[in-house]
């Protein structure tokens, strides 16, 4: 049995302990806003949060993950509200919306790290999450949209 | 599916006259179509008490009302629009409605295809054309074609939809008049409600049993698009909202009592079967619980999908050699001695005199090549079967319903009315979703399962390895020019068939030439007084299929690039001759729109440089204009410009994601994607081998569409194709380098 912690709740899941932290979110917790698209860190659709960081859970081993705080797009706090999430509803990033719920979990990791980025920022630090529909200027301007929202509100 | 094979293409529109009853099915015989009896209306059969259904679209019962989705949402927005032409006419709003993607049956025949299957370019407007597309149309009902692709949602649905609204909400008003003793004139409709004079509403919801009751009101006429509230104004999609929170369910994300979860490995010589495995290692392995041998491999059934991966890679394989050629190198070799008499497709387009042209002026040849590309959505192939005694069900996100229950049928050897289909919401698509892989082993997985409910998922290298790939071609283009004029333009292309491809997989096979490889060669609008367009098929080479623009993907990039030439070796300006030599006058107001867009004067200079590419697919006119400079690193693609005529743009947008969405697609394979074989397999399997465009090399793209063409067009792929080809006629103006070969980063870098 392995202990972890996602969204604020405790788990125990009987797997074994190589098993990427993607498929005991998705397989074994039914948590699947995580996406599998490549399991080999190309494609970012699996990006979750552990201890804060923006991490490719299909290259994170669960035992590795035991007693940290992994946080899925599901658990973030006041998410009705989070700046990022809604400058995604506002500039209707999604097509197919496969990959958004990663590009959207990176792009908080950005913002975390760079309140205001700019262009080539954005390049630099969202380049390893891939949208095969073609998202890439709506991505750009909610990640605008949203960094003027977050110092807004500061 | 036997009564399509009966009805050929050929055979209907060139040789039948049993159908001549077809044409009366055109836009204002909608109303029919929106009412047919309760044996033409799928939803009849499943209607609960006190419950309405006026068409195969709407279905009201007392707690709630259901919008059907005919076309697959696989990306591109539809799941969205179609409910909202629906709603535009009921006087619903968001909210207020579910959504449903629509069963397999005939009542979802797709009338959209009907311009691109009949034998005309889209331009030509004729009684002789129309009379064609009227017959393709009655040939389409007949064989109930309910398919999603060829950019056809909006023309299929935009008159059906909002005609199929406006008889539900007139039913409705004539339902709440018989009771309210009120004469249907003084009623009116708004939000969910029919309103009676006095102010007192009446919700839809509570008059489904009285409007069950009287007949529907056929003769209901949808509202002139200057009275619509939603559609044509800047709108929010539908699934938005539930993609951004992660709530939105793809098939990926479905999960089942009991349901255990399997993983494949299949002959990577496509279409070959297996010859022998050992599973031994596998066996052992955590998670697993069942080793199954299936036609053309193996697949592992485990507590997990990542245990089953684990588990199925461990397994060796023994497999049937491929029936194509093994390396790549043969495979151009094939294509290159196919430009002959008894490979030939079609001759689609002659004018003028060729030869005579040909030898006017100064001669320009060039030959163009374009590889085999991968359509890899980011949800990998999966769906979730059970098989019972009574027959199979299936959960897959597919854009073809009944071809899904032929194909699961025939794998296990029911019927295919026994397969019950429940269409998901899809992390794209790009033509990949048409094909059955995922399909045909999920029936054979779960038909040794019997009774537990099986969730097949591909993993990245088994999808990339299976992905039956966008035709391979090769174009051959001789032409001429004098006089600062084009005076001939003779293209050939060989390649392999996408359309025909698909079409026999799907049971349905066609003797016909491939209409797709005539998609960009023949539908050039440029005055070349002598012209001729010919298709060579290959033969044996791999299975191709349809790919985001299908046959306009290779020749618009094959066209337009040498149209480039002919108008440099002319001595021309690429976008002023382009719009002198327009013949069709909103064509012509297209190219006018992206210079102004872009102030095009000619050249830049400073190692910068413009290209220009226009290219007609499924019948809306695409030009664009890339803008590139060269730098230390390689090139760097500043920015775009699009201009797009589809008669009426229903989802502002959403249109505007999905041009920009088409360019990006057309840039990013371009670049840097093919899919090459050895040993009968293909060599990429994963993105890191074929990447395609990812932010850092994203431009600015502008986008505006026009509203000029007599018909409503759709917008999926038509963006595509002028992509490839204004990017090679930008680097050319500033570079001086011709690229005439995609993935164009073998011959120069990109930053």
């Amino acid at each position: 049995m392995i202990e972890l912690t996602v969204n604020g709740i405790k788990h125990r899941v009987d797997v074994v302990p190589e098993m990427p932290l993607l498929w005991v979110l998705r397989d074994e917790l039914g948590i699947t806003s995580p996406k599998y698209g490549c399991g080999v860190a190309q494609c970012g659709a699996c990006t979750v949060h552990i201890n804060g960081k923006a991490v490719r859970s299909c290259q994170a081993h669960i035992g590795e993950v035991a007693g940290k705080s992994v946080v899925t797009l599901e658990g973030l706090e006041k998410r009705e509200q989070h700046p990022v999430l809604q400058a995604w509803i506002e500039h209707q990033v999604p097509q197919c919306g496969y990959c958004q719920t990663g590009q959207i979990m990176q792009a908080i990791s950005l913002l975390d790290l760079i309140s205001n980025p700019t262009d080539d920022e954005i390049n630099q630090v969202m380049s390893g999450n891939l949208c095969r529909c073609g998202t890439y200027p709506r991505i750009r301007a909610a990640i605008h949209a949203a960094a003027a929202k977050k110092m807004a509100e500061k | 599916m036997g009564h399509m094979q009966t009805l050929s293409r050929r055979a209907f529109v060139f040789g039948s006259a049993a159908v001549a009853g077809g044409i009366a099915f055109g836009a204002y015989g909608n109303a029919e179509a929106a009412a047919p009896g309760a044996d033409g209306n799928p939803l009849a059969a499943g209607l609960g008490a006190n419950s309405v259904t006026f068409n195969p679209w709407v279905e009201i019962s007392p707690d709630k009302i259901t919008l059907i989705a005919q076309h697959a949402d696989i990306g591109q927005g539809v799941g969205s629009v179609q409910p909202i032409m629906i709603a535009e006419e009921m006087d619903l709003d968001p909210g207020q409605f579910e959504i449903r993607f629509a069963g397999p049956s005939p009542a979802y025949f797709n009338t959209g295809f009907a311009d691109e299957f009949a034998p005309f370019v889209a331009a030509d407007q004729s009684p002789a054309a129309e009379e064609a597309r009227a017959k393709t149309l009655e040939w389409l009902r007949q064989s109930g074609l309910q398919m999603t692709g060829g950019s056809s949602t909006i023309p299929d649905t935009y008159d059906k939809l909002r005609v199929a609204g406006a008889v539900a909400r007139e039913t409705l008003k004539a339902a709440a008049a018989k009771r309210s003793g009120v004469a249907v004139a003084d009623l009116r409709t708004q939000s969910g409600h029919v309103i009676l004079p006095n102010g007192t509403k009446i919700a839809y919801v509570d008059l489904s049993a009285d409007a069950a009751r009287i007949p529907p009101v056929l003769d209901a006429q949808p509202r002139d698009p200057s009275k619509w509230r939603m559609l044509g104004k800047p709108m929010m999609r539908l699934d938005v909202r539930s993609k951004v929170m992660g709530e939105l369910k793809f098939g990926i994300d479905l999960k089942m009592e009991g349901m255990l979860y399997a993983s494949v490995k299949l002959n990577p010589n496509k279409g070959q079967p297996l010859k022998s495995y050992d599973a031994s290692k596998a066996r052992a392995m955590p998670g697993v619980k069942k080793i199954l041998e299936i036609k053309n491999g193996v697949a592992v059934i485990a507590t997990n999908s990542w245990y089953a991966m684990k588990a199925v890679d461990a397994i060796a394989c023994e497999w049937a050699p491929s029936v194509y050629p093994a390396e790549q190198a043969d495979h151009w070799k094939v294509l290159e001695s196919s430009f002959k008499p008894e490979f030939l497709g079609k001759e689609w387009r002659k004018i003028g005199d060729i030869e005579a042209g040909l030898k006017t002026g100064t001669r320009v040849e060039a030959e163009y090549r374009a590889p085999y590309v991968a359509h890899q959505p980011l949800e990998p192939l999966n769906g979730i079967g059970l098989v019972t005694d009574k027959g199979m069900e299936i959960w897959v996100g597919h854009q073809s319903p009944r071809f899904v229950q032929y194909v699961a049928a025939t794998a296990i050897g029911l019927k295919p009315e026994q397969v019950t289909f429940h269409n998901q919401w899809t992390g794209g698509s790009f033509g990949h979703r048409l094909e059955y892989e995922n399909v045909r082993v999920l029936a054979e997985i779960a038909n040794q399962m019997k009774g537990t409910p099986i969730k097949l998922v591909f993993s990245r290298e088994e999808d990339f390895l299976q992905d039956i790939p966008r035709q391979i071609a090769i174009a051959r283009h001789r032409g001429s020019v004098d006089k600062s004029k084009i005076v001939a333009a003779d293209l050939q292309l060989a390649s392999t068939t996408p359309l025909k491809g698909l079409l026999e997989r799907s049971g349905t096979p066609s003797q016909d030439p491939d209409g797709q490889l005539a998609a960009g060669l023949w539908n050039v609008y440029y005055d070349i007084p002598n012209f001729r367009a010919t298709s060579y098929e290959a033969q044996g080479l791999s299975p191709s299929t349809t790919w985001r623009s299908v046959g306009a993907s290779t020749s618009g990039f094959f066209t337009e690039s040498f149209i480039d030439e002919l108008i440099h070796a002319a001595g021309l300006d690429p976008m002023k001759a382009r719009i002198a030599m327009c013949t069709v006058p909103h064509y012509r107001k297209v190219l006018e729109t992206v210079a102004e867009m872009s102030d095009w004067k000619g050249p830049l200079g400073n190692g910068r440089g413009r290209g220009v590419a226009f290219v007609e697919s499924f019948g809306t006119p695409t030009a664009e204009v890339v803008e590139v400079t060269v730098t230390p690193e390689g090139i760097r693609i500043d920015k775009v410009w699009v201009a797009v005529d589809v008669g009426k743009v229903v989802d502002p947008v959403n249109f505007e994601n999905q041009v920009q969405g088409g360019v990006i697609w057309g840039l990013g394979h371009a670049i840097n994607c093919e899919l090459t074989y050895a040993k009968g397999a293909v060599q990429q399997t994963n993105y890191n081998h074929h990447e395609a465009m990812r932010i850092y090399q994203c431009p600015v793209i502008e986008v505006r569409g026009l509203e000029n063409d007599p018909k409503v067009r759709g917008v999926g792929e038509p963006p595509v194709p002028p992509a490839a080809p204004a990017l090679a006629n930008a680097i050319f103006a500033a570079t001086g380098k011709r690229i005439r070969e995609m993935p164009f980063n073998k011959f120069i870098d990109f930053v």
